[in-house]
């Protein structure tokens, strides 16, 4: 195919990010499961790339999960979103930045459901008016906060202090990337690279210096299915999706996994702990598993920012041995500790699965 | 073990590089019929002793065809090898033949 022919292609799978001013809007879960994450990702957005990020103190749930595990009606979902965007337009901003996937794609379907049905979005304005008497602006440009790293990934390359380098062998390390289902397999051109050929992550793992891992199982979703993680008894479906997937990827001995989504690191890391409790099986070298990372928490690692600071002690696989390949300096004797050195506790040890605590 | 209160639900993936095939080889050669069965099932639905037990030919070939063989000796032993599955077929599968084949392959293998 001829150069010019393929970048062609390649265009249509492209979104259009915003520069700068964005109105942020956190994720219900990550602040318990990855509580780092998303500090982080202001940290570099305000002191990296000095851009203006805002978030308000009264933004909620944008009711995805309930809406998904069919507990909230549709057009309560999106009230509420309304109400986010309502807040947006009252603090001067039009660019929404979500911080979760599953809002990424609820704010998603809610655009595209007003951009055919005008007359829902109308009705949409009538409740919210009567409800708390706002208005609101659409929003102009709608990017996942990953697109927003995507986008300046090669300004944080630029200031990185390490690379995805086994420091050992100066070879790449070998990243399986993990994009959430709601990302662009809803909606395919609102995903870089589309459904097919999603580079958001790619593109990260390539500027800053590892490989990425093909995988036959690696569009897979990772098992957080809502309503098969909510029913305690269905539980073992959500597993069995992860499994899928650490039995495929394992052949090719992945040295980490990166994620964008709330629910997949959550799972790929948790399920790592008690698929090796129910199966006695590990999938990481000398019976550790395969530490899982958000792509804010990567971000950070490459800044050199304490790994205490970015909460990879919440971690149930430990990082230790890939901050060792890499050469990131740590004190483990601070892991446990707040910031003003008070200890946390320390975690039970588990049975089966190694960790460094 | 650990009780979570759920546990891994089994995989019903089929996959061809690890299943076993050996049974399906046999009668491929030995019975080379067998390779032009569409499945449509005119076996079955003809089978005498189908009508008073589980006996199904169409489900036991297409199992045979997968590699999944547990249950095939079991399955083959309520046959009555009447032959009216032959007649019935509308590709001139050797129905007959095949399930003597199969019986040859078991015992070959130890299966």
């Amino acid at each position: 195919m001829k150069a010019e022919g393929k970048q062609a292609i390649w265009k249509e799978y492209q979104k259009e990010i915003a520069d700068d001013k964005y109105f942020y809007v956190r994720s219900c879960v990550r602040q318990n499961f990855f509580p780092g994450s998303e500090t982080t990702f202001l940290r570099i957005l305000r002191e990296e790339l000095g851009k203006d990020i805002y978030e308000h103190a009264c933004h909620t749930t944008c009711t995805g999960i309930g809406y998904h595990g069919d507990i909230v009606p549709v057009d309560t979902m999106m009230t509420v979103v309304a109400r986010q965007f309502a807040m947006m337009t009252e603090a001067g901003y039009e660019n929404l930045v979500p911080s979760c996937i599953t809002s990424f794609g609820i704010y998603t379907e809610v655009m595209d459901t007003w951009h055919h049905f005008p007359e829902t979005e109308q009705k949409v304005r009538d409740y919210l008016w009567k409800a708390t008497g706002r208005e609101f602006q659409i929003p102009k440009n709608l990017a996942h906060a990953s697109d927003i790293v995507f986008k300046f990934r090669k300004e944080i390359a630029a200031k990185a202090k390490y690379q995805l380098i086994n420091k050992e062998t100066g070879k790449p390390l070998k990243v399986v990337e993990h994009i959430g289902c709601h990302y662009a397999k809803m909606f395919p051109d609102k995903g870089i690279g589309g459904a097919e050929y999603p580079y958001v992550l790619t593109g990260m793992i390539e500027e800053w210096g590892g490989e990425v891992i093909d995988y036959p199982e690696r569009r897979h979703c990772c098992g957080f299915g809502f309503r098969q993680y909510l029913v305690q008894a269905n539980r073992g479906y959500s597993m069995s999706c992860s499994h899928k997937k650490f039995e495929s990827m394992k052949p090719y001995q992945p040295d980490l996994i990166l994620t964008n989504c709330p629910g997949c690191p959550m799972f790929l890391d948790k399920w790592q702990y008690a698929i090796a409790e129910l199966e006695g099986k590990t999938y990481g070298a000398n019976g550790q598993g395969i530490p899982v990372f958000t792509y804010e928490e990567l971000a950070g690692l490459m800044l050199g920012y304490n790994p205490w600071d970015l909460g990879l002690q919440m971690h149930q696989v430990s990082c230790e041995p890939l901050m060792d390949k890499i050469g990131i300096e740590y004190n483990s004797e601070t892991k446990y500790h707040d910031k003003n050195g008070n200890s946390l506790g320390v975690p039970e040890k588990p049975t089966v699965l190694k960790v460094s605590l | 073990m650990k009780n979570f209160g759920f546990s891994l639900s089994k995989d019903r993936q089929i996959d061809f590089d690890k299943s076993d095939k050996r049974i399906m080889d046999f009668v491929k050669i030995e019975e080379p019929t067998f390779n032009i069965c569409i499945a449509c099932g005119t076996c079955t639905a003809t089978c005498s002793a189908g009508n008073f037990t589980e006996m199904n030919l169409r489900k036991m070939i297409t199992l045979i065809k997968r590699g999944e063989i547990t249950g095939v000796r079991a399955e083959l032993s309520k046959c009555m090898l009447c032959g009216k599955c032959s007649l019935a077929c509308p590709r001139g599968v050797n129905t007959r033949n095949v399930i003597f084949k199969i019986n040859q392959a078991l015992e070959k293998y130890s299966l």
